[in-house]
């Protein structure tokens, strides 16, 4: 028997080694038909299955038994079989689900976005935008908890959570110790450290980086700027410890380099872990070898601030009273 | 009178201890197995059986059974899920108490039909009593040479652990019980892999219920084949029921399958009646999580026949018109009954209980029982039961578990069938704070299938 098994998603097929997940067979397809991923994260062993988001029906199990699942499945844990079709955006039975689980992502959501570090790269703010309704069915008092500091470089806002397990599973495989888990069950659930104890190792600031939403938040970078007024560029330099390449990406306003965070892909994932000596303490362009902007995909809020998107808009430049208003930003443009 | 298999000798003073449990013919289906039957022979005699698994779901025990994967050099374990926690349901509880040594048998000759060598009886960490009786029993059990090295001289190991749960609710669903025993947070896990082929710590495991365990002592002691006479079509044998509610004499009835609902709530053998000389309102067939019904439609089908207690016929006609068998937790509820009350008291329960692990049930669980409160006291409106069948429908079938499922059914069984006492809980609030909306048309004989619940469907 082959190794590639033949799925078809949407109605698009593709090949795929034995063992893939429905989901990074949708990755490799790519565009729209790649069911969103709150808790799935592809460096994490283990992660996924628990947000719901990327449930797809899958409308023929496999040409052997070519039977649909009863249920709709969570494509990212589900693996593919030769001659499975699934149905992601084509399905109003999906769309709907989703729908309701981003709805129930949101009822205890703060929906402080105004105010969180996180708002304009979050992807709960995307999935909400995408799937979510105009006004909240949700009446009751939302859940709270008080913030706290974990660790001096990390802020937990356990109100925003949506417990995704990505931190936990990044405090278990990528840094030394795990240090904080899930205490308490149900929606009372909170990621906590042990005791006192603050997250504390070289490593530790990538839970910032795999955090979909605003929960956990750099405190170095906490209300400096929104993201969209920042210009990422990508950097490195020749970092000392031993699992951490350097390669970056800084975020600059103006000449300052507000934060640092490690490269993501185009599925929001990191590309390679970061250390904490990148992430907190280097915060000097000297620091860095600059290589270039780094590509912000259009539909991101982020490149409306982008070089390369900037483009006056023609009324701009047959308007002089629009010019005149617009100064400082065509400016800008000549500048680069 | 029908058959006892389980509860035969119940009543024997001092059945607890192991001299008694002997001198009425215990430990004789271990003297069968270990030295007459292979452990393949003993998955053929359950198969045949058609023992059905008694925690809820129903899955035939002997089909899980081969399901078992037999990798070289890896051991395998039997678990017995005694982590009874569905409101209504006290069968296992009271099997431990009286006659633990049928729980340490049947464990006995199942580990043996599976080859494990260790094996464990997880039990819910409020039942203290219960596991103190475990430990004594077991410990008699070794002293006799039924556990521990070489069993009766046949060579076969097997050593039988109790072990405390922390008293989750979550903990009765296999995987989250394998994790809770493993030592980590009762989370489920998330299938596949199925705990045949990865159980604990990795290796095949096969979990069962309390009373399936006990079962395989009398389909080893008299054939499988004499087991499958008991019982009607695909539910065989006796089935224990804990039966909670209104009723004259409420406890755990041992029953042949296929015994009639009617006969079961409304005979002096079993129920003896409706407590108080009342009327029968609704019944839940099967633990909290199962569809609750009407009167009219828990003694008969929708089309006039009558219901009997087995898998099959109690879910005759699907979500619609039907319920399921369950774990056997037979709540009944008579006319002074607040069904909105008791949806939200379930609501809470699930509320209280989800682990948190996937959204929809972690968050949802929540909404449901805050809108329901609402409800009961009087601060609803129309829109809010819709909602809650919104809400309800988001959660069911979207989760890693079946807790979602069991939160949302009776939810939704009690809109669809007690939709009008909803309706007058928000038309009437201040009346529904002091007296009840009463059995309104609930026990009604059914004559032909309502169109409005076909539609519902």
């Amino acid at each position: 028997m082959s190794d590639l098994v033949k799925v078809t998603i949407d109605g698009i097929t593709v090949e795929v080694e034995n063992g893939t997940t429905i989901l990074n067979a949708a990755r490799q397809i790519g565009g729209d038909i790649v069911p969103p991923a709150m808790c799935y994260y592809s460096k994490l062993k283990g992660s996924g299955g628990k947000c719901r988001t990327c449930i797809v029906k899958v409308s023929k199990g496999s040409e052997k038994d070519p039977r649909p699942m009863p249920k709709l499945v969570a494509s990212c844990r589900t693996t593919v079989m030769d001659g499975m079709e699934v149905q992601n955006i084509t399905s109003p039975e999906v769309l709907e689900a989703r729908a309701g689980v981003v709805e129930i992502l949101l009822i205890n959501h703060p929906l402080d976005c105004p105010v969180c570090d996180q708002a304009g790269e979050c992807d709960l703010q995307n999935l909400g935008y995408e799937h979510g309704l105009q006004k909240t069915r949700y009446e009751f008092e939302r859940r709270t908890f008080d913030r706290i500091d974990i660790g001096d470089k990390i802020q937990l806002h356990m109100n925003r959570c949506i417990l995704c397990y990505r931190c936990v599973f990044t405090a278990d495989q990528i840094t030394n110790k795990r240090v904080h888990g899930i205490l308490n069950r149900g929606d009372h659930s909170e990621i906590s450290t042990y005791i006192q104890t603050a997250v504390d190792n070289d490593f530790s600031g990538n839970v910032i980086d795999v955090c979909p939403v605003g929960a956990l938040t750099d405190r170095t970078f906490r209300f400096k700027n929104r993201v969209w007024f920042t210009k990422p560029i990508d950097a490195h330099r020749n970092c000392t410890h031993e699992k951490c390449n350097g390669k970056v990406t800084l975020w600059y306003k103006g000449e300052d380099v507000l934060r640092v965070t490690a490269r993501k892909d185009q599925f929001g994932e990191v590309e390679e872990f970061i250390c904490n000596e990148c992430r907190f303490d280097k915060k000097k362009t000297a620091d860095w070898t600059l290589e270039h902007p780094t590509h912000i995909p259009d539909t991101s809020v982020i490149a409306s601030n982008h070089y390369e998107t900037f483009k006056p808009l023609p009324v701009i430049k047959e308007n002089l009273s629009l010019q005149e208003a617009n100064k400082r930003e065509l400016e800008k443009t000549t500048k680069i | 009178m029908g058959r006892k298999l389980l509860l035969e000798h119940i009543n024997v003073p001092g059945i607890n201890t192991l001299e008694v449990y002997r001198q009425k013919g215990g430990y004789r289906a271990v003297e069968k197995a270990l030295k007459t039957l292979t452990p393949d022979e003993i998955v053929e005699e359950v198969k045949k059986s058609g023992l059905r698994g008694r925690g809820g779901a129903g899955f035939p025990t002997g089909m899980k059974w081969s399901f078992l994967a037999k990798p070289e050099g890896v051991p395998r374990y039997l678990v017995c899920n005694a982590d009874e926690s569905e409101p209504g349901t006290f069968k296992d509880r009271y099997l431990m108490t009286h006659i633990p040594h049928a729980l340490i048998e049947g464990m006995i000759v199942s580990s043996f039909a599976l080859g494990a060598n260790t094996s464990y009886i997880y039990v819910r960490g409020e039942m203290m009593p219960q596991i103190r009786i475990l430990e004594r029993a077991i410990a008699e059990a070794k002293a006799a040479g039924f556990l521990g090295k070489n069993i009766l001289g046949t060579g076969y190991d097997l050593e039988l652990y109790v072990q405390p749960g922390g008293g989750a609710y979550i903990c009765g669903e296999e995987t989250a019980l394998l994790e809770s025993l493993e030592g980590k947070r009762g989370n489920p896990r998330i299938k596949p892999p199925f705990p045949a082929i990865a159980g604990l710590y990795g290796c095949p495991t096969v979990v069962n219920n309390v009373e399936s365990i006990a079962a395989v002592v009398p389909i080893v002691n008299d054939g499988g084949d004499e087991y499958a006479k008991i019982g009607i079509g695909r539910s065989t044998g006796t089935k224990l029921i804990s039966a909670s509610g209104n009723l004259v004499k409420p406890g755990v009835y041992e029953i042949e399958l296929g015994l009639p609902v009617e006969e079961f709530i409304y005979s002096d053998e079993y129920c003896g009646g409706i407590a108080n000389g009342k009327r029968l309102k609704a019944t839940v067939a099967g633990g909290s999580s199962v569809p609750i019904l009407p009167a009219n439609l828990t003694l008969r089908y929708a089309n006039g026949e009558p219901r009997l207690m087995s898998y099959e016929s109690l879910s005759e006609g699907g979500f619609a018109t039907g319920t399921m068998l369950g774990s056997g937790g037979f709540i009944a509820f008579d006319e002074d009954q607040c069904i909105v009350r008791n949806t939200w008291n379930f609501s809470r329960f699930y509320h209280h209980e989800s682990c948190g692990q996937c959204s929809p049930c972690r968050e949802g669980t929540g909404w449901l029982e805050k809108i329901l409160h609402k409800i009961e006291f009087g601060h609803g409106t129309m829109d809010d039961i819709d909602l809650l069948w919104d809400v309800q429908r988001k959660i069911e079938g979207n989760t890693i578990c079946p807790l979602g499922d069991a939160a949302s059914w009776p939810v939704a069984s009690a809109i669809r069938h007690f939709r009008d006492e909803f309706e007058w809980h928000v038309k009437e609030p201040m009346k529904s704070q002091s007296t009840n909306y009463g059995l309104a048309n609930y026990a009604n004989p059914i004559e032909k299938a309502p169109e409005e619940v076909k539609s519902q469907n």
